[in-house]
C-alpha cells in the first residue's frame, strides 16, 4: 500500500514526525482499534483516531443520544439526539476522514458477545470508554484472555484516571481492583456530575496510547496509573505492581470464564 | 514520623493501621479503596493489622467508573 498524494498531505505533520514518518502512518493506516463507549472518554478517543487515520475503527454502544450527553460526547452533535450513538459516531468519522473505515456494533458488551466482538475484526488495541464496573472487569478479563493490549480509563467530577494493559507485561486491571464494588456503592458521572473536558484529557490520553503502541514508539501506561485531578493540575504516574494472586492473570487463575456481573437496569438505561 | 500519602508529606505521632490511615485521611469509601504500601499491595482483610511506619510510601487507588453515560 503506498500513500496518495491527499494522504501525503492530510498526515503530512505526522509523516514529519521521524517516530512515524511513511511507514508509521501506514502502520496507522492497516491497524484497528475498538471503543466500547462512545461517550465521555470513547467520543474524543475515536475523533483523534480517525483524525490520525487508524483504518479500522470499531465502536460499541448501545445506548442513543441524549441531549444532556453533548457537553462532553464530541462525536455528537444536536442534530444527533435520538440517534444510536454508533450510528452518530460513524458518520462523524466518515464525514472527518474518508480513509477510516467504521464497524458498528450496538449493543451492551457481555460475557456472550465481547469476545466475538474483539475477534470480529481481530482489533489491534481496545480503549474501554464504558461507564460502569461490570464492564470494565469484563473487558480486562476478555482482554486478558484473549491476549489483547487494551487503555483503562474512568473520570468523575474533576478526576479522571487511566492505566493500560499489555499481555505479558504489567499488572491488569483486576490485579489492582480486586472485583466490582457493589452498585452504587461508587458514585457514576450522572449522580455526581463530571466536567465535560475530563473524558478529553483522559480519552485522549488513551487514544495516545493506541497510537504509540501501533506505532512501536516511546513507553506506554502499562504498571502504572496515571492519576489527573483539574482542580490542582496535578498529574501523578503512579507505579503498579504485578498481583501474582490476580484472579484473572496471576500464577494460577480462577477465572476461568467471563463473569456477568449485576448492574441495576436504572442504570444501563439512562 | 513522615509517611507519604498520595505524593503528599504527612506527619504522624505513632505508627497506625491502615484502617486508621483511611479515616485520618477521609478517604471515600474506604471498604473499596486499593491500598498499596511501598510497592505491595495490601489485603483488605489485612487494613487492621499493617501498620504504617515511618517513612512510608502509602498509595490510595480509587475505582473510577464515568465515561460513556
Amino acid at each position: 500500500m503506498n500513500l496518495t498524494n491527499e494522504q501525503m498531505e492530510r498526515y503530512s505533520r505526522h509523516i514529519i514526525l521521524s517516530e512515524v514518518g511513511g511507514k508509521g502512518q501506514k502502520k496507522l493506516l492497516s491497524s484497528k482499534v475498538l471503543i466500547i463507549g462512545t461517550g465521555g472518554l470513547g467520543a474524543p478517543a475515536a475523533v483523534f483516531l480517525g483524525a490520525a487515520g487508524v483504518g479500522t475503527i470499531g465502536l460499541v454502544d448501545f445506548d442513543a443520544v441524549e441531549l444532556s450527553n453533548l457537553q462532553r460526547q464530541i462525536i455528537h452533535q444536536t442534530k444527533d439526539v435520538g440517534k444510536p450513538k454508533v450510528q452518530s459516531g460513524k458518520e462523524t468519522l466518515q464525514e472527518m476522514n474518508p480513509d477510516v473505515k467504521v464497524v458498528t456494533y450496538q449493543e451492551l458488551v457481555n460475557s456472550s458477545n465481547i469476545m466475538d466482538i474483539i475477534k470480529d475484526q481481530d482489533y489491534d488495541f481496545i480503549i474501554d470508554g464504558t461507564d460502569n464496573f461490570p464492564a470494565k472487569f469484563l473487558i480486562n478479563d476478555a482482554c486478558v484472555m484473549l491476549q489483547k493490549p487494551f487503555s483503562h480509563a474512568g473520570i468523575i467530577r474533576f478526576k479522571g484516571q487511566t492505566m493500560t494493559y499489555l499481555p505479558g507485561e504489567g499488572p491488569c486491571y483486576r490485579c489492582i481492583f480486586n472485583s466490582p464494588p457493589p452498585a452504587d456503592a461508587v458514585p457514576t458521572c450522572k449522580q455526581a456530575g463530571v466536567l465535560g473536558v475530563m473524558g478529553g484529557i483522559i480519552g485522549t490520553i488513551q487514544a495516545t496510547e493506541a497510537l504509540k503502541y501501533i506505532l512501536g514508539v516511546g513507553k506506554l501506561l502499562n504498571g502504572y496509573l496515571l492519576t489527573y485531578d483539574a482542580l490542582t493540575m496535578e498529574f501523578r504516574k503512579i507505579k503498579l505492581p504485578r498481583n501474582k494472586t490476580c484472579g484473572i492473570c496471576g500464577e494460577q487463575p480462577t477465572i476461568k470464564e467471563l463473569i456477568d456481573y449485576d448492574q441495576p437496569v436504572c442504570e444501563l438505561r439512562r | 514520623m513522615k509517611i507519604t500519602v498520595n505524593g503528599k508529606q504527612r506527619i504522624l505521632e505513632k505508627a497506625i493501621a491502615i484502617d486508621e490511615l483511611l479515616i485520618v485521611e477521609q478517604a471515600e469509601m474506604p471498604e473499596y479503596v486499593t491500598v498499596q504500601v511501598n510497592d505491595e499491595l495490601i489485603d483488605h482483610e489485612n487494613f487492621t493489622t499493617t501498620l504504617i511506619k515511618d517513612g512510608d510510601t502509602v498509595e490510595f487507588l480509587y475505582f473510577m467508573g464515568g465515561g460513556q453515560q
